[in-house]
Parts: structure tokens; C-alpha cells; sequence
């Protein structure tokens, strides 16, 4: 279907599946059991994982295919947030140019940088692009305040212009359907929340993913995939790789301007944090913790991550005790004291830890872990019947 | 690709595509209550978002054990603190409202993305009805913003730059902590008193949207009393060594340094200029001086002895001596063994006030809860008689002078109160030029 292979429109309908269900199955505990902490069920967190999908989906096309390790894509991120956030300034609150927007300046952008650093590879490249991306947050956050009002973050002020805003809602909106609405469905001590703006982040989500197949699997994707595996071949065969690295750059670019008009959508603000170097960071463990070079893996990875930081983040001390309040106080508290690392404002540590467990036991990351599981409840051993994912991960050089 | 785009092919993607739009209008936004995250049982929530992680977390720390007790009080557990010391006497210790209080914690890490999600998770996740805290004016704007949006209240924890009531004020959140202004016209008479009227300040300020307000307030306040601004010189914000712009001010005839700076920055650059002897210095025949405007208890700290004779403004000290802060500093001291911090106290404060709005206004339908904030007059709560304007929700009280103590007695005793500035001099127009341009818009209840 839609010009693919049998596997893939398995993968896409999958993948599509899983975002029309997604209130639900991230919702799998009754609204007043105790273990309701760890529903992730709600507006903000699914448009998060949508939204981070679509960045790493877009990091892995240049790191996955190309095997360039850019560590400033948050840049391309958070230039994609501020031009949808002065779309709403000028025009009103339809998310449509302000999409359209985010996406053409992030892809200028991403010009502007990758046809300097792609002169280098390797690490040069990856320092120069860490090097930009700093540049950017230090631009956004003091230098260039007119146009990013800085640390506060760019906002919508009711005395702004938006020539086009007319009587709509005054929120980000999709023709009238306001991002913030939703629809919660109650099913017995269960409760569905069925948010507008995750929909419309989960479109996108779809079609980023559709699009990424199909460059995965064209012969422009071949040109990238050959890139990584041996550039100096490449170059005695005649065929120049930086018309290829860079439009890989350029789109990868694109995905991150997306997301991050995406991001503005949602919520209507830009922050210069998200251009951050560890805004960069995270995409990379997003895409090598799912697993990079694989196609679902990004997705993955993102929404691992994500689920991390919101869930574990908010676990505290009051909730711990709650947890263990039946054990002897000496237990108690001896647990407490463990557990209190792991949580709350710890929540790194377990996210550093689970990151180390993976690419030291699954170097293919949850792509392969997942896939480990399937042959052993299948006990389909033989090699011939892993699927095209198997294949991508095991390209994968795990020393890069 | 031109076999790949078949007029099927296309029709058949777009169809898709067009259900996938269409998805989205099946549902439309029902809900049957008044406002946001109307509490339905016998419990009402509420969200502390302070910074855990980050170079604020120690003063996110101390804002969380203030909470923390604040919830207890409400409940009626220990000791009441400034329950008993408060003018208002419609909080009883039986929650707010007959409804027991609860809380969630989320954290900020002092960026404006970082707390907006933590606080919208909390609006949308765990139905808090008010979000409070935070420790930097950036983060406090944003999640202003937000709560104005979403429809919930915010009562503001430690930030100090003009901008909070001022151009980006929202009818939907509340400052009791003082901001730049009101230091600068509490410093300038002390200023004056201490180091004449012929002075020649220089300026070394963060780059940002609190350092900015607060360079302008405090060079606006002591030119007006005849100082004179030789230069304003920006510092990034993730800056550790200030050498490199203290050196300069050697070539100046500047004799007092003005560190527009907080927390670790402060720490850093006052060491800095300590190191290079600027203490020692005499210029013009003048002793060098430093001051700096905004100070807090575990900035001063960080710096250590440092600090020793250096005058800045805070909002509150635990050395205080009226009943409220009595009361408080007991109750707080009793739980956690040392005093309160001014963030401490700020959000502790933050906490009861809206408990006691929504009793007075009888529900905790946001709009009430402004009504019941807007111009009112409250005492006992640590600053003497305050006042809630309504015209940008910001709290007018009395403001500390506090200098470093030369011999303090224990880690904590750093500070000496010099000066109590009375409330009347610092007040100021709501439409002052250096507030102007916000606007409050209407309170916002959600649904």
C-alpha cells in the first residue's frame, strides 16, 4: 500500500494503530488505584511523545543513514518554536502557517549550518554543530532578546498584532478546533482523555514516519546508507556525498522544525532552553537507546524518555512512603533512602542507568530487545525470518 | 518515483490522510463543570513546582519544606504556625474548605519549557487547582502565562524582576515577593546615608530579563540622589569567572561595584572582586564599596566571609521579631531543625493566603479566588500590614536592608537587618514606566 512493501505497511498501520489508541493503552490503570501515577495517558505528555517522535525520527535519517553524529539538532528545534510562536504574533492563532513557517526556517537554517559543517566528519563535524547550537541558546537567550524575549520565553501578548486572528479562539487552533480541547470518555473506574492537539500531532507524527520510510527506502536513502559505510569508496566511484549528507541534514533539519512548531502549537511559547546542548543530547540517547538506523526505534526511544522524565520526575518522597508504609519502619526508611535516588530529581540517574544497561546488553537498543522477545515466544530462530528492522539494526556500527 | 506515484496511489493517500484530519472533530470538548479541575471529592490538590534540579535547587529545597508545612497547618497537623498569627481568621485547620489538602511535586530545573510541562502534567494529570513556586522570574512568567491559559491560579514563589506585575502581569496570578523597584527604593536613603550623595557606580549585570530590570530600578534610584553611572557592563548567565570584568573596573574611577547578579553568579563574582582586593581599594579618597541588591540567606552562604559589610534588600529574614515570623521560624525550625530562607517564607505565605481567599470567596472558582485577593489587607504573616493591589496583584509591604554580619554566631546568622523600609516608600503607580505596557486581562476559570 502507498508504495510500499508488505513488512513496512505492516510497520506504518502498527505505528498508526498505536497512536489511534494511544489515550487508551497509556491508560491502563482505574483513575483511583494507587498505581494511576504511572498512567501517561494525559494531553501533554502523549503530544510530547508525538512530537519527540518526530524530531528523532528526523535525527535518525542523518544519524542512522549517514552515520553523522549531529549534536545541535535542539537548534533547528527550537528556530522551528520561535518562528510558529511570531506566526501567532502576527497572523493569529490558526497552527497551520505557523507549521508551514517553522518548518521552511528550520530547513534554511539547517542549510545555512550543515554546508559549514559538513565540510568536516567525524567528531569535527559534531563539535561544529554543538558549537552552532550553543551559539543559537547564547543568541536566544541574551543577545537576540527583541526576538525571543530571552529567558522569559517568547509569548503571545493580547496587543499584538494578528492581523488574521478575526473572532477565532484566542489559543492555538486548527480551523476552530482549539488544541486544548478534549473529550474524556469515563469506562467503568477508567478514564480516557481524548485530546485534539495530540490528534493532529499524531497526523503529523504518521506522516513523518510514512515519509521516512520511504527515504529509507529509496535509492536516495542507498546514496546516505552507502555514505556511512565507506565515504572514501564512495568518492573513487566518482560520486560526490555532500549533495547527499547535506539534503539529509536539510531534512532531518525539517523534522526538527516541525516538532518544534509542534511543540508551539501545543503550547504556545518558545523557550531558549530547547536549543540547549542537552536538548541535543537527549535526541541522540532517544535515537540510540530505540535504536538507531532502524525505523521505529526513534519513536521508541522518544517516548521512553519521555515517559521518564514526566512519571519518575513527579514520584515523591509522600509517595514513596505511601508505597511502602505497610513495611517496619527500619525497612521503610532504609527503602525510602534508595528509592528516593532513583526518583523525584534523581530521575536521571535511572535513566542513565537503563541507557547503559541497553547499549552495553542491546547494542541494536529496544528495536532489539524487542525482537529477542519475539523469537523466543516464537521460537522463530532461524535468521531468515527477521524482518527488515533486524536488518537496519544490525547495520548499525555499534562503535559509532 | 514516477512508477511509485500512481493516480490510485494518491487518491488512496489522500484519503487517508483526509480521515486522519477528520479524526479530531469527532471529538468535541463536554465537560460539565464550572472551572478547571473542580474538586469533586473529599480532597482538593494543589501543585508545587519548584526547581529540584538546576542552580536554584537549594532555594527549590527550602521552598518545598515550607509547602510541606504549609499543607500540614491547613490540615490542622502540628503546630499552626501563622494560622494563629494571620488577621484572617477563616482557615481553621480543617483543609480549605472542609476539603483535606494534597499535594504533587514537579520540577522546574529552573527553564521556562522544563516548568511549564511539569506544571501542565500537574493541571492536566493530578487536577491541581493552583500551581505555585518556582525561583527565577523567567520560569515564573512562563507558568504564569500558562495558568492564565489554562485557567488555574498561580501564586508566584521567589521572583523579583519588575516584569512578573508588570508588563506581563495576568489576572490569574499573584507576586507577594518583592520585586527590583522596591529594592531600589529601599537601598537608595541607606545608600545615601551610608555612602554620600558623590558616588560613582559601576554596574555588573546578568544578561537577562531580572538582571536588565533590576540594572535599570537601581541606576534610576541612586541617579536620582546624585550618583553617577560610569558603565553597565552584561555578564553571561552561566558565567564562573568574573575576572575578566572585574580587572576593567581597576581602570575606572568607579568606587562603588553594583553586582546585579543572584545566586551562583553572586557567589562567584563577589568572590572575584573580593580576591582582587576591590574592598580595599580607595578611590577619589573614598573607600570602594559593594553592594548587592538582592540578597538571600544562602547566597550569602556561598560567599562567606565574603559578605561581611555588604548591603543588599531582601523580603524577609527569620531574625524578625514580630509574632508571625515568630511563629513561623519556630514551627519551621521545630520540623527541620534550621530557619527559614525568604523563599521559604514567601512560599509558605503564597500557600495560606490562597487557602484563605478561596474560604472568604466560598469556592475555589479561580474568578473568586481573584476577587477575593484583589486589594485585600492582611497582617500577621511576617512584613506587617500588607496589601494585594488589585491593579497588578502585586503585594506591597515593608522591605529589609540587611548588611553581612561581621560576626555572625552560627552558619545560619549571616544577615543583620539595618533598615525596616516602611511600605508608603516603596510603592509606586501601577502604570509606573517601568511596569507599563502589561495588561492583567480578565481571570480566566477554565471550562
Amino acid at each position: 500500500m502507498l508504495g510500499l512493501d508488505r513488512k513496512d505497511t505492516i510497520l506504518l498501520l502498527v505505528v498508526a494503530l498505536m497512536a489511534l489508541l494511544a489515550p487508551v493503552l497509556l491508560n491502563p490503570f482505574p483513575v483511583n488505584s494507587p498505581l494511576a501515577q504511572f498512567n501517561a495517558g494525559y494531553p501533554d505528555l502523549m503530544q510530547r511523545f508525538a512530537i519527540f517522535g518526530i524530531f528523532a525520527i528526523g535525527f535518525n535519517i542523518l544519524f542512522g543513514l549517514t552515520g553523522y553524529l549531529s549534536f545541535g539538532h535542539a537548534a533547528f528545534l527550537g528556530v522551528g518554536s520561535y518562528s510558529a510562536v511570531w506566526m501567532f504574533k502576527l497572523l493569529g492563532y490558526n497552527v497551520i502557517p505557523a507549521i508551514i513557517l517553522s518548518i521552511i526556517v528550520a530547513g534554511l537554517f539547517a542549510l545555512l549550518i550543515g554546508w559549514i559543517s559538513l565540510r568536516r566528519s567525524g567528531i569535527y563535524f559534531s563539535i561544529l554543530t554543538l558549537a552552532f547550537a550553543e551559539m543559537s541558546f547564547r543568541l536566544a537567550y541574551s543577545v537576540l532578546t527583541p526576538l525571543t524575549n530571552g529567558e522569559t520565553g517568547l509569548q503571545v501578548y493580547t496587543d499584538d498584532p494578528q492581523i488574521l486572528l478575526g473572532d477565532g479562539p484566542h489559543v492555538p487552533h486548527l480551523f476552530g478546533m482549539m488544541m486544548r480541547s478534549s473529550t474524556t470518555i469515563h469506562a467503568g473506574p477508567w478514564e480516557f482523555t481524548l485530546p485534539v492537539g495530540y490528534y493532529v500531532c499524531a497526523v503529523l507524527l504518521l506522516a513523518s514516519f510514512y515519509l521516512a520510510i520511504r527515504i529509507f527506502r529509496s535509492p536516495f536513502g542507498m546514496m546516505l546508507r552507502a555514505i556511512k559505510s565507506n565515504q572514501t569508496r564512495m568518492n573513487y566511484t566518482g560520486l560526490s556525498p555532500r549533495p547527499y549528507t547535506l539534503a539529509a541534514f536539510v531534512i532531518s533539519g525539517m523534522y526538527a522544525g516541525l516538532a518544534g512548531g509542534l511543540m508551539a502549537s501545543m503550547d504556545p511559547l518558545a523557550g531558549a532552553e530547547r536549543m540547549q546542548w542537552t536538548a541535543s543530547g537527549e535526541v541522540v540517547l532517544m535515537t540510540i537507546l530505540g535504536g538507531a538506523g532502524t525505523l521505529i526505534g526513534p519513536i521508541l526511544g522518544a517516548g521512553f524518555i519521555k515517559y521518564c522524565e514526566n512519571i519518575f520526575s513527579k514520584i515523591n518522597e509522600g509517595v514513596l512512603h505511601g508505597w511502602f508504609g505497610g513495611l517496619p519502619d527500619g525497612v521503610e526508611n532504609a527503602l525510602i533512602w534508595v528509592a528516593e535516588h532513583f526518583v523525584g530529581s534523581g530521575w536521571h540517574l535511572t535513566l542513565g542507568l537503563l541507557f547503559m544497561l541497553v547499549v552495553t546488553f542491546l547494542p541494536g537498543g529496544l528495536v532489539e530487545g524487542g525482537q529477542r522477545i519475539g523469537r523466543f515466544a516464537f521460537r522463530r530462530r532461524d535468521r531468515k525470518a527477521s524482518d527488515a528492522e533486524s536488518d537496519a539494526a544490525k547495520q548499525r556500527n555499534p562503535a559509532e | 518515483m514516477s512508477k511509485l506515484l500512481t493516480r490510485r496511489g494518491v487518491l488512496r493517500t489522500g484519503a487517508v490522510a483526509g480521515a486522519g484530519v477528520a479524526l479530531p472533530t469527532i471529538f468535541t470538548a463536554g465537560s460539565a463543570s464550572a472551572f478547571v479541575n473542580e474538586p469533586s471529592g473529599s480532597t482538593v490538590t494543589l501543585g508545587f513546582n519548584v526547581p529540584q534540579t538546576g542552580p536554584y535547587a537549594d532555594e527549590g529545597a527550602d521552598e518545598l519544606r515550607a509547602y510541606e508545612l504549609a499543607v500540614e497547618h491547613l490540615n490542622g497537623e502540628g503546630d499552626g504556625g501563622m494560622l494563629n498569627t494571620f488577621s484572617s481568621d477563616s482557615l481553621d485547620g480543617t483543609g480549605i474548605m472542609g476539603k483535606k489538602v494534597e499535594y504533587v511535586t514537579g520540577d522546574t530545573q529552573t527553564k521556562s519549557d522544563a516548568a511549564r510541562a511539569s506544571a501542565k502534567s500537574m493541571i492536566e494529570k493530578d487536577g491541581a487547582i493552583m500551581i505555585t513556586g518556582g525561583s527565577s522570574s523567567g520560569v515564573a512568567v512562563a507558568v504564569q502565562g500558562l495558568c492564565q491559559e489554562a485557567g488555574v491560579i498561580f501564586m508566584a514563589g521567589l521572583t523579583h524582576s519588575n516584569d512578573t506585575t508588570g508588563k506581563d502581569k495576568k489576572a490569574n496570578g499573584f507576586r507577594h515577593f518583592f520585586n527590583a523597584y522596591m529594592s531600589a527604593a529601599a537601598l537608595a536613603p541607606v545608600l545615601k546615608a551610608q555612602y554620600g550623595t558623590d558616588r560613582k557606580a559601576y554596574h555588573l549585570t546578568a544578561d537577562y530579563t531580572w538582571g536588565w530590570t533590576q540594572e535599570e530600578s537601581i541606576a534610576a534610584a541612586t541617579e536620582a540622589m546624585g550618583w553617577e553611572t560610569v558603565n553597565k557592563v552584561r555578564t553571561p548567565l552561566a558565567a564562573t569567572d568574573f575576572s575578566s570584568y572585574i580587572t576593567p573596573i581597576l581602570q575606572t574611577d568607579a568606587d562603588v561595584l553594583i553586582l546585579n547578579h543572584y545566586g551562583g553568579n553572586m557567589v562567584n563574582s563577589l568572590t572575584n572582586a573580593v580576591q582582587f582586593g576591590l574592598r580595599d581599594r580607595m578611590v577619589n579618597g573614598k573607600q570602594f564599596e559593594i553592594v548587592v541588591p538582592l540578597y538571600s540567606r544562602l547566597m550569602a552562604r556561598g560567599a562567606g566571609e565574603n559578605v561581611k559589610g555588604i548591603l543588599g534588600s531582601t523580603n524577609w529574614h527569620w531574625s524578625l521579631q514580630d509574632e508571625g515570623s515568630k511563629a513561623f521560624v519556630k514551627s519551621f525550625g521545630t520540623k527541620y531543625g534550621f530557619p527559614p530562607s525568604q523563599a521559604a517564607h514567601t512560599c509558605y505565605v503564597q500557600t495560606l493566603l490562597y487557602a484563605d481567599a478561596v474560604a472568604r470567596g466560598g469556592s475555589f472558582n479561580p474568578c473568586s479566588v481573584v476577587e477575593a485577593l484583589e486589594g485585600y489587607e492582611f497582617d500577621g504573616l511576617g512584613n506587617g500590614p500588607t496589601l494585594y493591589r488589585a491593579a497588578d496583584h502585586q503585594c506591597f509591604k515593608d522591605v529589609l536592608v540587611v548588611r553581612g554580619k561581621e560576626n555572625p554566631q552560627s552558619e545560619f546568622d549571616l544577615l543583620e537587618v539595618v533598615e525596616v523600609t516602611p511600605r508608603a516608600q516603596v510603592e509606586y503607580a501601577p502604570d509606573h514606566p517601568m511596569f507599563a505596557g502589561g495588561n492583567l486581562g480578565e481571570c480566566n476559570p477554565g471550562a
